[in-house]
C-alpha cells in the first residue's frame, strides 16, 4: 500500500518537473534570441549606423539612415490611420452597439483578423493600391499596416472601454450630457490609459513587420522622405541584407535587428507594465 | 432628457462614424476575400482546384504553375511546429497557474509573452545565422544517428543535415508559437471552478492527478481552441521561415530538405513575378492560404468562446 501512494507522490513529482522544464525550455529561447541579437548587434552600433546612408553594395561602411526615417514614417502614419478608426470602431462595439448581435460579430472577427497572415495584407493592398498607382509606395505600407493594427485596437479599446463602471455613464446621463459628450469627457477620460496601452502594443506588433512591406513600401536604397515612393524600412533592409552576399551587410543586418528587437521589447513592456498597473487596483 | 437639436445630430454623427470605424473590419475582411479571388480568376480558370493543388510544377517560362510543394510544405511545418509546441505550451500553462510561486508567476508570464513580441524576421535572422549552423552541425547528426536508424520512421531523417530545411523551420516556429497556445490554455485553467479542483484534493489526489483528471478535461476545449490559434499563426508565418527553407520547389520527402511554403513562395516571388498568369498563380496561393488559417481561426475561436461561456 506504502509502496502504491509513494508512487504516485514521485510521477505527481515527475509530472510537475516536466512542467517546470517546459516552463525553461520557453524563457531559454527568449534569452538566447535576445543574448545572440545583442551579442552581434552591438558590435554594429555606431554614430555612422544612424547617420549615414548606405554605401554602394560591396563597399563597407555607411549606415541606415534611410531605413530607419523610413521605418519611423511608415510606422507613424500606420498609427494615425490606423489608431482613430480602431479607437472608435471599439467605441461603437462597447458604446452604441453593445447590446447589438453584430457588435459581438464584429468582435469575434477582429479576433480572428488578428491572426489571420499578414503576407495576405500586403498581397491585398499592392492589389488595391500599389498596382492601380502603378508603383510601390509609402503610403501603400503605411496602409497595410494600418489594416493589421485596426483589429488589435479595435479590441483593446473595446475591453478597456467595458472596464469603466456603468454607473459612471448613468451619473453622466443623469445630468442630461448627451451620449457622445459622456463618451468623449467620461468613458474616454476614464479609459484613457487603457486605450494608450493599446496603441502602444499595437505599434509594437506592427513595427516589427516585415511580410507586408515586401509588397508595398518595397524598397529604396537611398534617403527618402517621399511617401508617394519606395521608401526603405529598417525590417525590409534586414531580410535583403542578411540574405546578401557582404559580411558587412550581415553586421549591419544584425545591427539593424537589434533596434528593431529593442524597440518593440520596450514598447511591449511599457504596455505590459501598463496593464499590470491598471488592474493591480 | 433636454437635448438640443445641435446635439442630437452630433451624437448621431458620432454615432454613425463609430459605427462606420467598427464595420470596417467586416469591409477589409470581405475585401480581402473578394481582392484575392477575383486576382486569382486567370489562375483559377486555367489550372482548376484539384489540377492547382496537386501538381507540382512551378515553371514561370511555361507557364505551369501547381501548388502542391508549397502547400505541403507550409502544412508539414505547420503541423510539425504545433506537435512541438502544444505539449511545452500546456507545461508553461500548468506551470505558470498551479506550480510557479506567485513572485515568479507575473516573471514568468511576461517572459513567455515577450517570446510572442519578438518580430518574426528576427526570429529568422536569428534562425540563419545561428540556430541553422547549430542544427547542422549538432541536432540533426544527432537525430540521424538514433532516430533515423529506426526503421520506417527513419526515412524522415535522411539526406544532408544542411540546416536549412524543413525541420529547422517548424523547430523555429514552435517557439514562436508557444506563447498562443500557452496563454489561451493559462486562461482556461484559470477558468476551473477552484471547488472542482479542492473536492478532488480533499479525496487524497496528488497535485498531478488534480491537472490531469479535473483541470485538463475541464478546459480541454480551451486547449483545443489555443492549438487552433497557433495552428492558424503558423500557417501565415513569414519571415522566420523564409529564411531557413530555402525556397525549393519540390515534394519533401525528408524532413532535413529544403523546401517551400505558400508564405515563402509569396514572399520571394511576388514582385519579380513579370507575367499575369505568374502573379495570379501566387494569388490563387494566398487566397488558399487565406481561406486555410481563416477557416482554423474561425473553429478556434469558437472553442475558446464556448470555454467563456461555460
Amino acid at each position: 500500500m506504502i509502496n502504491y501512494f509513494t508512487k504516485r507522490k514521485i510521477i505527481s513529482k515527475i509530472a510537475l518537473l516536466l512542467c517546470f522544464f517546459s516552463a525553461v525550455w520557453g524563457l531559454f529561447w527568449l534569452v538566447f534570441i535576445i543574448f545572440d541579437v545583442l551579442r552581434h548587434g552591438i558590435s554594429a552600433l555606431n554614430l555612422s549606423l544612424f547617420l549615414e546612408d548606405p554605401a554602394p553594395p560591396g563597399v563597407p561602411g555607411g549606415g541606415l539612415r534611410n531605413a530607419i526615417v523610413g521605418q519611423l514614417l511608415i510606422t507613424t502614419f500606420s498609427t494615425l490611420i490606423g489608431v482613430p478608426i480602431g479607437v472608435l470602431g471599439g467605441t461603437f462595439l462597447a458604446e452604441y452597439g453593445r447590446r447589438w448581435k453584430i457588435s459581438k460579430f464584429i468582435s469575434n472577427l477582429s479576433d480572428i483578423m488578428i491572426s489571420v497572415p499578414t503576407i495576405i495584407i500586403g498581397a491585398f493592398v499592392y492589389a488595391i493600391l500599389v498596382r492601380p498607382m502603378g508603383h510601390f509606395s509609402g503610403w501603400a505600407g503605411a496602409l497595410s499596416l494600418a489594416i493589421i493594427m485596426i483589429p488589435v485596437v479595435i479590441r483593446t479599446t473595446e475591453d478597456m472601454l467595458n472596464l469603466i463602471p456603468w454607473t459612471l455613464r448613468e451619473a453622466a446621463f443623469a445630468l442630461g450630457a448627451p451620449y457622445h459628450k459622456v463618451i468623449i469627457h467620461i468613458v474616454y477620460r476614464g479609459a484613457s490609459t487603457g486605450i494608450l496601452t493599446g496603441v502602444i502594443l499595437a505599434v509594437a506588433r506592427v513595427s516589427g513587420e516585415t511580410a507586408p512591406l515586401l509588397f508595398t513600401s518595397f524598397n529604396n536604397p537611398y534617403f527618402s522622405l517621399d511617401m508617394n515612393n519606395p521608401i526603405a524600412s529598417l525590417t525590409i533592409t534586414i531580410f535583403q541584407y542578411a540574405m546578401g552576399p557582404y559580411k558587412d551587410w550581415h553586421i549591419k543586418a544584425w545591427g539593424a535587428s537589434l533596434i528593431t528587437t529593442f524597440f518593440v521589447l520596450c514598447l511591449t513592456l511599457i504596455g505590459r507594465f501598463l496593464i499590470y498597473k491598471r488592474f493591480k487596483h | 432628457m433636454i437635448q438640443t437639436g445641435k446635439e442630437k445630430i452630433v451624437n448621431s454623427l458620432f454615432f454613425l462614424i463609430t459605427a462606420v470605424a467598427a464595420f470596417s473590419v467586416v469591409l477589409i475582411t470581405i475585401g480581402i476575400f473578394i481582392v484575392l479571388f477575383k486576382e486569382s480568376i486567370p489562375a483559377i480558370k486555367r489550372f482548376g482546384f484539384f489540377d492547382f493543388i496537386l501538381s507540382s510544377n512551378w515553371d514561370p517560362v511555361k507557364e505551369i504553375f501547381g501548388g502542391a510543394p508549397a502547400l505541403i510544405g507550409t502544412l508539414i511545418t505547420s503541423f510539425l511546429a504545433s506537435l512541438l509546441a502544444v505539449p511545452i505550451a500546456i507545461g508553461i500553462a500548468i506551470f505558470i497557474t498551479e506550480i510557479a510561486p506567485s513572485s515568479l508567476k507575473g516573471l514568468i508570464s511576461i517572459g513567455i509573452e515577450l517570446l510572442a513580441a519578438i518580430p518574426s524576421i528576427i526570429y529568422g535572422m536569428w534562425g540563419l545565422f545561428t540556430l541553422a549552423p547549430i542544427m547542422a552541425k549538432y541536432i540533426e547528426p544527432f537525430l540521424q544517428n538514433t532516430l533515423g536508424k529506426i526503421p520506417l520512421i527513419g526515412v524522415i531523417f535522411h539526406g544532408t543535415p544542411m540546416g536549412i530545411d524543413l525541420f529547422t523551420a517548424s523547430i523555429i516556429l514552435s517557439i514562436m508559437i508557444i506563447p498562443f497556445t500557452a496563454s489561451i490554455t493559462r486562461d482556461a485553467i484559470n477558468l476551473t471552478p477552484s471547488i472542482l479542483k479542492e473536492s478532488a484534493y480533499a479525496m487524497g489526489a496528488t497535485k498531478w492527478e488534480v491537472i490531469k483528471d479535473v483541470i485538463l478535461p475541464y478546459c480541454k476545449l480551451g486547449i483545443l481552441g489555443g492549438i487552433g490559434l497557433s495552428l492558424g499563426r503558423a500557417l501565415g508565418e513569414t519571415m522566420a521561415v523564409a529564411f531557413v527553407l530555402g525556397n525549393v520547389n519540390k515534394l519533401p520527402s525528408s524532413l532535413f530538405e529544403p523546401a517551400t511554403t505558400v508564405t515563402v513562395k509569396l514572399a520571394n516571388e511576388f514582385t519579380e513575378a513579370n507575367k499575369d498568369i505568374h502573379l495570379s498563380a501566387l494569388f490563387y496561393l494566398a487566397l488558399l492560404l487565406f481561406i486555410m488559417s481563416f477557416l482554423i481561426l474561425v473553429l478556434a475561436k469558437f472553442l475558446i468562446l464556448r470555454i467563456r461561456e461555460k
